[in-house]
């Protein structure tokens, strides 16, 4: 966790205070005369799982490529730890939708990539990302290369790699939409313990509505042309119960018709 | 392939062309083609000799020194080619132009530039490979995932870390084509270079035995150079297909 005596956000959040690991300040993007988004302001408790949630379109994914760094907002601003972005940091880890892992490289050069941009020696970061590779239960992996995996093991080293160079912030662009059903109920369970046993704030993508309500602590719905927040929901009663519990308590179930009730319009 | 159920091995064809030859030699039709036999004779004899010797170091050196200045130049150019904008508006018409120009006519201006010897014949392979070198690898940058080059600079790879630990090997399958193609070219350019600016190396030998009628001696050297084109090409082939697994899933 970062101490630094810098600016915090901080929020009133169902009566405790909640720290904002990420700020989005009045964000818009323009694609010359296209309006993607608009004016978007949208908080991140430090600590937890946001969704960005919304049919396809929405700039959902151009939202958390502009938190990434990789594009430039048109005019607003980021911030993260109350500090202003201007590119892509140490603080903030992206996990793409379709893995981006180096083909020619194994599984344990993979993992090890972040750190190895930045320089850390070879021994040291190979046992880092050996520890992660545990983590994200691929031992036994390490020397393979991507094309030998499945889908979903290509994304827990994407996983993997993303939590080996320990940024406080996760960005997640529709992780597990190129993986199988079953797979992508694990992982779904899997993140839940991630985000309680990692100290980190995940931001997340999806375009599934189950997914979202699963594995969130807070819901943006993205709403497109141009894109803004149109509602933030935050579960309150099923995240205790565990994850087996959760597909059928009613808070999830209503939640799940609500989004879809106010969704629906938008979906050609 | 199979002829009456048995299997043929790889390249047995070249039997069939070796004893057309051999029979077309021995009935005398022409003296421009000598039995294979009588070629091959020849050609082991040939092999010992200083002469020889001397033409093979004399090509092998500027082939190399071509091959080696176009894979230098030729990848990093075509590198940035295929990630700066402001540089491919710049070369990619040049590239084009020389990539189909008729490059022996260049070769009179070369000699007036570089003079007679070796270096003018070192540039001449060059400029034979080094087009389609250039060319290959930027289309080999230009079709790098997107994603890659997103997560090279999320992970915060610097220029040079990018361009050495992502770039490069992602455009390889590409690359290697080019280089692949390249040498084909090369191995012409030497030749054409050997023939027109200083009758030194095979060149030499060729106008050498063809002046003189030694048609078998003529044969024996031009197998000897399809030899060593052929086997550096499918060298190359084989590095192709060793890494084509990640060429699909980039």
């Amino acid at each position: 966790m970062d101490m630094s005596p810098t600016r915090k956000n901080v929020v009133e959040a169902s009566g405790f205070k909640v720290e904002n690991a990420v700020s989005t300040r009045k964000i818009s993007k323009n694609y010359g005369p296209v309006e993607a988004l608009r004016n978007l302001s949208l908080d991140f408790p430090k600590g937890q799982l946001t969704s960005l949630l919304g049919p396809s379109g929405c700039g959902k994914t151009t939202l958390l490529k502009i938190i990434a760094g990789l594009l430039e907002p048109t005019s607003g601003e980021v911030e993260v730890n109350g500090r202003a972005v201007t590119g892509p940091g140490p603080d903030r880890a992206f996990v793409f939708q379709d893995f981006a892992l180096l083909p020619w490289a194994s599984v344990l050069r993979n993992v090890a990539f972040g750190l190895e941009l930045r320089g850390v020696a070879k021994s040291e970061r190979e046992a880092v990302a050996e520890k992660y590779i545990r983590d994200v239960g691929l031992a036994g992996f390490e020397k393979n290369y991507p094309h030998e995996l499945s889908g979903g093991m290509r994304q827990r080293v994407g996983l993997a790699r993303a939590l080996a160079v320990d940024s406080e912030v996760l960005l997640m662009d529709e992780p597990f939409s190129a993986v199988d059903e079953q797979t992508r109920r694990k992982f779904q369970e899997d993140l839940l313990n991630l985000v309680q046993t990692e100290n980190k704030t995940f931001i997340f993508v999806t375009h599934s509505i189950e997914e979202a309500v699963y594995v969130s602590d807070q819901i943006a719905i993205l709403l497109p042309r141009p894109s803004r927040v149109s509602e933030i929901i935050r579960p309150a009663g099923f995240r205790s119960k565990g994850a087996e519990n959760i597909r059928r308590d009613l808070e999830y179930l209503d939640i799940v018709d609500r989004i879809w009730a106010s969704l629906r319009t938008y979906v050609e | 392939m199979r002829v009456f159920g048995i299997r043929l091995p790889a390249m047995s064809s070249l039997i069939l062309w070796g004893m057309i030859w051999e029979i077309v030699g021995r009935s005398g039709l022409t003296f421009f083609v000598p039995p294979l036999s009588e070629v091959l004779v020849t050609l082991y004899s040939v092999l010992g000799t200083p002469a020889f010797q001397k033409a093979l170091m004399e090509t092998a050196y500027a082939f190399f020194m071509g091959v080696l200045f176009s894979v230098a130049i030729g990848i990093p150019t075509g590198i940035l080619m295929g990630k700066n904008r402001l540089i491919d508006e710049l070369l990619l018409p040049w590239v084009n132009i020389f990539l189909s120009a008729p490059l022996t006519a260049l070769v009179p201006v070369l000699m007036v530039l570089f003079g007679f010897g070796m270096k003018s014949i070192v540039i001449t392979t060059t400029l034979f490979a080094i087009w389609i070198i250039i060319l290959n690898s930027r289309a080999g940058v230009l079709q790098i995932n997107r994603s890659l080059v997103e997560m090279a600079r999320c992970f915060g790879a610097s220029p040079l870390a990018a361009f050495t630990k992502v770039y490069f090997w992602a455009a390889l399958p590409e690359i290697l084509g080019g280089v692949r193609i390249g040498v084909i070219r090369a191995v012409k350019g030497v030749i054409i270079g050997q023939l027109l600016i200083s009758i030194v190396g095979f060149g030499a030998l060729f106008e050498l035995y063809s002046n003189n009628f030694l048609m078998a001696h003529f044969w024996a050297v031009l197998i000897v150079l399809f030899g060593m084109a052929f086997t550096i090409s499918e060298f190359l082939a084989y590095l192709e297909r060793r890494i084509s697994y990640y060429a699909a899933k980039r």
